[in-house]
């Protein structure tokens, strides 16, 4: 698969992003990173904690106002769209704080994406045309994601699902709209082993079928398993890009995260 | 005592709750009363108020208890299924009252078309009024729905305009009481199965999604202020409605129709009725309405009666009258030792 992915490199990247800073105050949270995502690929985006990683994400979907910066999306300037418009286009996100609507039913919870304009333009998950019963999609679309159809998991209300099915439908909500990216913010942090070994087959699947996917993770095992290409932050600034072996390899990274010591010694302590 | 801590209530659906919720409600008498009374008595009861209780003190008793109900009906429609706190009910009551009155005295229009008109376009001019603060999350529009009643009543008053303090004067009534009655009674019954109908339909679920968390709803790729305006438009056009009726009522638009009580008196009913059940409002209108009514001999006093009315129901049933009538019908309660 990492193979397939240089051949895509010489093409128009589906994201460009240029330059983008962002300061709350006196802290610089970025500071001028730049990177490209290719249709198709997987990037992973790691860091040490306030490195940036999900301040990215909000700049790119619009949720916070850039303060310098361009991003492009399939060669059109999304940089000043508001959040909605951007995920109209087809980016859409996942919170790292899970945001379900804690009152609905978890279908009911898909309801309200296939309700927005982009769902009704694309049909749906299934394609087919006109949409149908948005009830009777969303409970597919949730199938596919992993609730199981006959039991009672798609039908329970969304306060009283585990974290690995919340996860599954912030997921799921991306997929309503049909969209060309989806930026993971940290799908896999805070679930079980068995969740995760449950969760990268899914992620493959969502690769396999074109769907480009950016994804902010700290379990970095799991990670490099989907990922073709990784980008590391330290302090809101582009450390280095490259695959999982390079990156690993780089001393600045593992100066970032574990400080100067020697990683033996950081290994003897622990 | 010790016996008490051991104990705790259980709370079991009715087997004929269970029943009509399926299919087999359709299979007996027993089970389709169960389902279809409690609206049934709402909907004669509501018919047959103005038969029970005749008398030109009693039929304005009635009207104005309609017109607080839709106020009351659009404040619990804005704050359990949209998230916006609402404190505009003067303004909607003030604007349709003042727009009614203005296209009866100087356009000639009849009560039959100034009422829905003034609804319509009144629900816009609100609507267009509070769009800027719709943005905002947390108390801001409720600060600037506030605020907008107190504004126009003394904007009017100091530029003498729309007739100043004295109002409009001069406004056609409705042709006979008994018109009057039903037409309200039937648009308040109307309007709440309708927007109970719409907060159940793919719409509504939007509308709720946006009080659970807009965040969401905008990742989702849909613009949370459209909504919101949406939901503000339908709630201020029932406000507006209730006001041209008023206007019509009392053949007369005035500053007193941005009086705060239109704002607060709602909100008191829907603690009373049960929030978030859309009936309930209805109900604790038409029990605080007629309250304070009965109480008006008692002068000024009346406002510690209705507070203290107020109060009890806070302290002992916050949950209101509505969510807990429907407990009791569809559940039966016992306690279990555990």
């Amino acid at each position: 698969m990492k193979s397939d992915m240089k051949q895509d490199a010489g093409k128009e990247p589906i994201l460009r992003v240029e330059k983008v800073s962002k300061a709350f105050g006196g802290i610089q949270a970025l500071n001028g990173v730049s990177f490209d995502v290719h249709s198709g690929e997987i990037l992973g985006i790691i860091g040490p904690n306030g490195s940036g990683k999900t301040t990215i994400v909000n700049c790119i979907t619009g949720f916070i106002k850039k303060t310098s910066g361009r991003v492009f999306f399939q060669g059109r300037d999304i940089s000043d769209k508001p959040p909605h418009k951007i995920a109209d286009m087809g980016i859409t996100r996942t919170f790292q704080i899970m945001r379900p609507y804690y009152s609905l039913p978890a279908y009911k919870n898909l309801v309200i994406p296939l309700f927005s304009p982009r769902a009704k333009r694309t049909g749906g998950w299934r394609g087919g045309g006109r949409l149908g019963d948005r009830n009777t999609v969303s409970i597919d679309i949730l199938e596919e994601i992993g609730f199981e159809r006959d039991s009672y998991v798609p039908y329970k209300t969304a306060s009283t699902l585990p974290t690995g099915y919340l996860k599954r439908l912030e997921l799921a909500r991306c997929l309503a709209l049909k969209p060309e990216i989806i930026i993971c913010d940290e799908v896999f942090s805070g679930l079980s082993m068995s969740e995760i070994a449950s969760m990268v087959p899914l992620i493959e699947r969502l690769q396999m079928e074109g769907i480009t996917l950016i994804m902010i993770e700290h379990r970095l095992r799991e990670l490099f398993r989907v990922a073709n290409r990784i980008m590391v932050l330290n302090f809101g600034e582009k450390l280095t890009e490259g695959s999982s072996e390079e990156v690993m390899a780089d001393e600045r990274v593992k100066e970032a995260y574990f400080g100067s010591q020697k990683v033996e010694e950081v290994m003897k302590h622990a | 005592m010790e016996n008490k801590t051991q104990r705790r209530k259980e709370r079991i659906d009715r087997g004929i709750k269970v029943r009509t919720d399926g299919i087999y409600a359709l299979m007996s008498i027993r089970e389709l009363s169960y389902l279809a009374m409690p609206r049934m008595i709402l909907i004669f009861g509501m018919l047959a108020l103005p038969l029970l209780l005749p008398g030109m003190y009693w039929e304005r008793v009635i009207t104005i208890t309609c017109i607080y109900a839709l106020l009351a009906l659009s404040f619990d429609f804005l704050a359990h299924f949209v998230g916006l706190v609402s404190l505009g009910g003067a303004f909607f009551v003030g604007v349709g009252g003042y727009m009614a009155a203005i296209m009866n005295t100087t356009f000639g229009m009849p009560p039959w078309l100034t009422v829905p008109l003034a609804a319509l376009a009144g629900g816009g001019v609100c609507t267009l009024l509070l769009l800027p603060c719709l943005p905002l999350r947390g108390v801001y529009f409720a600060i600037v729905s506030l605020m907008y009643p107190l504004f126009v009543a003394r904007l009017i008053e100091a530029l003498n305009i729309l007739g100043g303090t004295d109002g409009i004067t001069g406004i056609d009534g409705f042709t006979n009481r008994w018109m009057e009655q039903y037409f309200i009674i039937g648009i308040l019954l109307l309007l709440l199965f309708g927007v109970r109908r719409l907060v159940n339909t793919d719409i509504g679920l939007v509308l709720r999604g946006v009080k659970d968390n807009d965040q969401a709803i905008r990742a989702s790729g849909m613009n949370v202020t459209l909504y919101k305006a949406m939901a503000v438009y339908i709630a201020s056009a029932m406000g507006c409605l209730g006001g041209a009726c008023l206007a019509h009522i009392y053949m007369w638009s005035g500053i007193s129709q941005f009086a705060l009580d239109f704002s607060i008196l709602p909100i008191a009913a829907t603690v009373i009725g049960g929030g978030g059940t859309l009936v309930g409002p209805v109900l604790g209108c038409l029990i605080l309405v007629p309250i304070s009514e009965l109480l008006r001999e008692f002068g000024t006093l009346r406002i510690v009666f209705y507070a203290l009315i107020l109060v009890a129901f806070i302290v002992f049933r916050s949950e209101g009258i509505m969510v807990y009538g429907r407990r009791k019908y569809e559940q039966f309660e016992r306690w279990t030792r555990i």
